[in-house]
């Protein structure tokens, strides 16, 4: 989380890309000379299954206002079924975030692939405008962490 | 009851068929009653016992026992059997090891809510016609049975033994039961609502790590808590995310193989509602992917582990409920 000189809040997104699919959809939309905002931080993974529910909560505990997941289309996965197995346990995951109290708006699992570069760019700019809204992350963030 | 588990444990020790007893035996009080492993007839005659306060889930500690030499016996209730088939199920237990005798369910009694009643210095407890006689330093009292029961057996799921080599007394039916009322309160609360109940219940964790031990489905070798240079051990007392980061990942790992069995409440010194995170799991789980009683069987792809081409997205979560 940061203010910038405007003191509008500007959350820190970060964004697991799988390497297969998103991370290269992401490349897609850099050399399209696509915009999608500098709060999103992309964390390369071998696949989206290889994020595991902790990833997320230490996002959260080091500052990350926003969490978001993208990984191939289910079917399209290069392990065959990593995906699969991450949208059960995501859709737990967030389940259980929402139970608890924490905005489920902070959440997301996004598919991008490859050839995608234009829907990763509106991803990110949609979902960095939802959690700009929410504003900084109370509810999960750990005290000790806080940067000021 | 006791009596025929008793001569049922020397009978089967003395055949030769097991060579130790998984129970329970007396500790200082009445009421305060412990798992044990009894080796000979003479130390089940000193200390076993079996009565409303033998409420601890023995079958976690058949992990350790079963990987000794010679056949261990084990007396189960209906609840417990769903651990141990579960731990067959993930080879954690060798079955052919194991000689199980279920008995009788509950309900058991909660010490805590008797002594909630304002009684204290218990010497016994009788229950008379479920009606409880409670034997005081201070003189007799008396109060409900139904009352002092634990929340576990309150919404008790199911009477049926899944597994068993023999039975003493009759086996039961699988119940209906209302364990996820509580859940759908929860629910139905606003975010702020829920994050405010949560954040009462989890800051009175002390991090004493007896929710994770108890649990029959938590048997890694080596836990993700455990981990020293991770920095997450004792440190519930410093910031919130570790308690909100301890009972998530404690209640996921065990998402989809929890049986529901209740003992984390059962044990918590601090009484934090553990078993709502744990069925909150296991109702998505129902609701999403289908009807999953974990226990139920040995054969079964646990819903983790298993997953179908038109599983719902995760975007699910954002639609539903209340915000």
């Amino acid at each position: 989380m940061q203010m910038n000189e405007n003191k509008e809040f500007e959350p820190l997104i970060v964004a697991f890309c799988c390497n297969w699919c998103s991370y290269a959809g992401a490349d897609l939309s850099g050399t399209n000379r696509l915009n999608y905002p500098t709060n999103v931080k992309i964390i390369r993974v071998p696949c989206s299954c290889r994020v595991n529910p902790m990833f997320i909560l230490r996002a959260f505990q080091r500052g990350a206002d926003g969490v978001i997941l993208c990984g191939c289309h289910p079917g399209d996965c290069h392990y065959t079924s990593g995906n699969y197995f991450t949208r059960r346990r995501m859709t737990l995951l967030f389940s259980m975030l929402d139970f608890l109290g924490i905005e489920r708006d902070r959440t997301r699992v996004e598919w991008v692939s490859a050839a995608e570069g234009a829907k990763f760019a509106a991803t990110m700019n949609e979902f960095t405008e939802a959690v700009k809204k929410l504003g900084p992350n109370r509810r999960l963030e750990d005290l000790r962490c806080r940067k000021q | 009851m006791q009596e025929a588990i008793i001569n049922k444990a020397k009978q089967l020790l003395a055949d030769g068929t097991v060579d130790r007893v998984i129970g329970w035996k007396k500790g200082e009080f009445a009421y305060d009653i412990t798992p044990a492993v009894f080796g000979s007839a003479e130390e089940i005659d000193a200390d076993f016992v079996y009565d409303d306060f033998t409420s601890a889930n023995v079958s976690k500690y058949l992990v350790k026992e079963t990987k000794k030499e010679g056949k261990v016996l084990v007396f189960l209730k209906p609840c417990d059997t769903y651990s141990l088939n579960q731990l067959i199920k993930e080879h954690r237990v060798d079955r052919e090891k194991v000689y199980v005798v279920g008995i009788p369910g509950g309900p058991k009694l909660d010490i805590e809510k008797i002594k909630a009643k304002g009684i204290s210095g218990i010497l016994s407890v009788k229950n008379e016609n479920y009606t409880l006689k409670i034997e005081t330093i201070y003189g007799e009292e008396t109060m409900p049975f139904s009352e002092a029961i634990l929340d576990k057996c309150a919404s008790c799921k199911s009477k049926k033994h899944v597994v068993y080599d023999e039975l003493i007394g009759e086996d039961g039916e699988v119940l209906e039961s209302n364990r996820f009322d509580m859940v759908e309160q929860l629910e139905n609360m606003t975010a702020e609502e829920r994050y405010n109940f949560w954040r009462e219940q989890l800051s009175k964790c002390i991090r004493c790590n007896a929710c994770r031990n108890v649990c029959p489905a938590c048997t890694c070798e080596k836990c993700v808590f455990d981990n020293p240079t991770s920095g997450v051990e004792n440190k519930a007392a410093s910031d919130s995310f570790e308690e909100n980061m301890f009972h998530i990942i404690r209640a996921f790992h065990v998402a989809g193989r929890c049986t529901d069995c209740g003992e984390c409440s059962r044990v918590c010194p601090q009484n934090i509602p553990l078993h709502l995170l744990n069925r909150k799991f296991i109702k998505d789980i129902n609701s999403l992917y289908g009807e999953y009683q974990a226990g139920e069987d040995t054969t079964s792809r646990a819903p983790l582990t298993n997953y179908t081409f038109d599983d719902c997205e995760a975007s699910i979560v954002h639609e539903r409920g209340v915000e």
